[in-house]
């Protein structure tokens, strides 16, 4: 399959100010954001896609530069791909809170001049939605062809229909939920008291004391590979391999499973910020549409008018084949257009990032309906 | 299954079916009588299945379709979400056979089921040699059928009676040709229209 090839960042910056849901007020902010493919002249051929947790902008494609920086969804997107860069105009966007070039704790404040650390405000799933209508309107898009996103970027995918039903006509909504449950909020707590209580962490100034608290933040990490995988696939990846052929009878690493974990945590300290890490695992714990509707996500959804695509993987335990069907029942109950596969997939929640035959069928076979 | 009757089928399905109905077709196949019916009726509506294949076929077909296990029922659905709930030939696959039809009857106001009639007289005849029977209407060697339900019209209207479910009307077919002389005998495929009893 080709690719779509060496791509280049874009930075685009908005000066008026955006009110954020929890009271605060960012007076500028910057994106930044790639695409690929070619929008076209009515302007009905774009495409959101909409990052998880440690995602970003860079979907598809490398660098020039960095030739092995193969963007998070390339086996997804690009040209004769299931979404198709030959016919669609694809936009991936780094969020507002990230550590990745968009404005987010490592800027500086413009009230201080040092970077904003923790008093970069709690950001939600809402708010990232709203800045990514400030990135459609720069862009000339009045109204997403689809709106895509796995985990909390399905949150975001749906979130669109929500805030903005008349400037989405599908979404497709993977590997995601409508809130989290407490185990999930649970696993998140748990990340965070890892960074909070890192002694490197200095209350989220830890750039002005040349550190980063990577303990916690490979912690944090650590627990949330466990969380992708399932049981099955980590014992047929790993099983009970030693890494050494013997037993240290020590601390040290004895099982592959501990080398892999320990490897995935400090590889994260190298490239993600801290602070991005408690904002995101904060907007997911936040998110649940039917908060404002007494919990009825029915009424939460009578707003949307896109038409769905809904897909959960079936040893993802993480956001389960469950909750997934929890939004369906919902769009049903409201008569929207909705179809949902429920994937056989050993990989867990990070099934939706692997290049599965039928998963990248189905999901081909629904953008190639989507008229452009 | 469907495409193995053509389209007869369809078409009485179609004449029970007002303009403009909210529908859902429980083993929907690769989606062709939804989408016949949104063609020929604009019905509203979505197809299950369970079938990764059936799925991705139903997702070209252009139809709404829900991977759904069926023998887990249709909880999360409401009540009366639907004026007709469709089982095309797949009745004799699905193993709660009251439960599934209760459900049917109670998240549509009507259900409309089609099924093989194991009592056609080619299968007696075939059982009458010893073997078990394989036809256009039981396409399959017992070794690889998916039909897990085997059962004549006698027996279907006798659960109907049984279980309070009110049989409004039958309508059966041989080869595509009507029938209404013995139908358990001469039938091979009848279709139903059932409601609340």
């Amino acid at each position: 399959m080709k690719s779509v090839g060496v791509v280049t960042p874009q930075r685009v910056s908005f000066d008026a100010p955006i009110a954020l849901s929890g009271g605060a007020t960012l007076p500028a902010f910057d994106l930044v954001y790639e695409t690929y493919g070619e929008l076209n002249a009515e302007g009905s051929n774009a495409v959101l896609v909409c990052h998880a947790l440690s995602g970003s902008h860079h979907v598809a494609g490398v660098y020039a530069d960095q030739p092995n920086n193969v963007g998070w969804w390339d086996n997804l997107v690009g040209p004769g791909k299931p979404l198709d860069t030959n016919r669609f105009f694809v936009v991936g966007v780094n969020n507002l809170g990230g550590c990745y070039g968009s404005t987010g704790p490592m800027s500086a404040n413009p009230a201080t001049g040092k970077p904003y650390g923790a008093d970069f405000p709690v950001v939600t799933v809402e708010d990232w939605v709203a800045v990514q209508a400030r990135l459609a309107d720069f862009l000339g898009i009045d109204c997403w062809a689809a709106v895509l996103g796995g985990s909390v970027g399905g949150m975001q995918a749906l979130e669109w229909t929500l805030q903005f039903p008349e400037r989405v006509r599908h979404a497709l909504v993977i590997a995601s939920t409508p809130k989290l449950t407490a185990q999930n909020i649970a696993f998140n707590e748990v990340a965070r008291q890892a960074i909070l209580t890192d002694p490197d962490f200095h209350g989220g100034r830890f750039y002005e004391h040349g550190v980063v608290p990577a303990r916690g933040l490979r912690l944090a990490r650590m627990l949330g590979h466990i969380t992708y995988l399932s049981d099955s696939q980590m014992a047929e990846k790993f099983g009970r391999e030693l890494k050494n052929g013997k037993l240290s009878y020590g601390y040290g690493t004895d099982f592959q499973i501990e080398s892999y974990l320990r490897y995935q945590g400090d590889k994260f300290t190298t490239y993600f910020d801290a602070n991005t890490y408690l904002i995101t695992t904060k907007a997911l714990d936040y998110f649940d549409p039917a908060r404002d509707y007494g919990g009825d996500l029915q009424a939460a959804l009578a707003r949307a008018k896109a038409s769905f695509f809904v897909a959960s993987f079936s040893t993802d335990w993480r956001f389960s084949p469950e909750r997934s069907r929890e939004i369906v029942y919902a769009l049903m109950h409201n008569g929207r257009d909705v179809s949902y596969a429920e994937i056989e997939c050993s990989a867990g929640h990070d099934s939706f990032l692997l290049d599965d035959a039928h998963y990248h069928a189905v999901v081909g076979a629904y953008f190639d309906r989507i008229e452009t | 299954m469907t495409e193995l009757f053509g389209r007869f089928d369809f078409d009485v399905i179609a004449r029970w079916i007002v303009p403009g109905e909210r529908v859902l077709d429980l083993g929907c196949g690769d989606g062709s009588l939804l989408k016949f019916l949104k063609a020929e009726k604009g019905i509203r509506g979505y197809g299950v299945d369970n079938d990764p294949g059936n799925v991705l076929a139903a997702i070209k077909n252009g139809v709404n379709v829900l991977q759904f296990d069926l023998e887990k029922g249709l909880a999360g659905v409401d009540d009366d979400a639907f004026d007709h709930v469709i089982m095309s030939l797949s009745l004799q696959t699905v193993r709660h056979t009251v439960p599934l039809i209760k459900e049917m009857l109670r998240v549509g106001h009507e259900a409309v089921v089609s099924f093989p009639n194991f009592g056609h007289r080619s299968h007696r005849e075939a059982i009458a040699v010893g073997r078990m029977p394989v036809s256009e209407a039981l396409p399959y060697q017992w070794y690889d059928s998916p039909n897990v339900r085997f059962f004549t019209i006698a027996d279907f209207e006798a659960l109907c009676a049984a279980n309070g479910i009110d049989v409004r009307e039958g309508l059966f077919f041989d080869e595509g040709r009507a029938v209404t002389d013995d139908p358990n005998l001469n039938a091979d495929v009848a279709l139903y229209r059932l409601g609340r009893g």
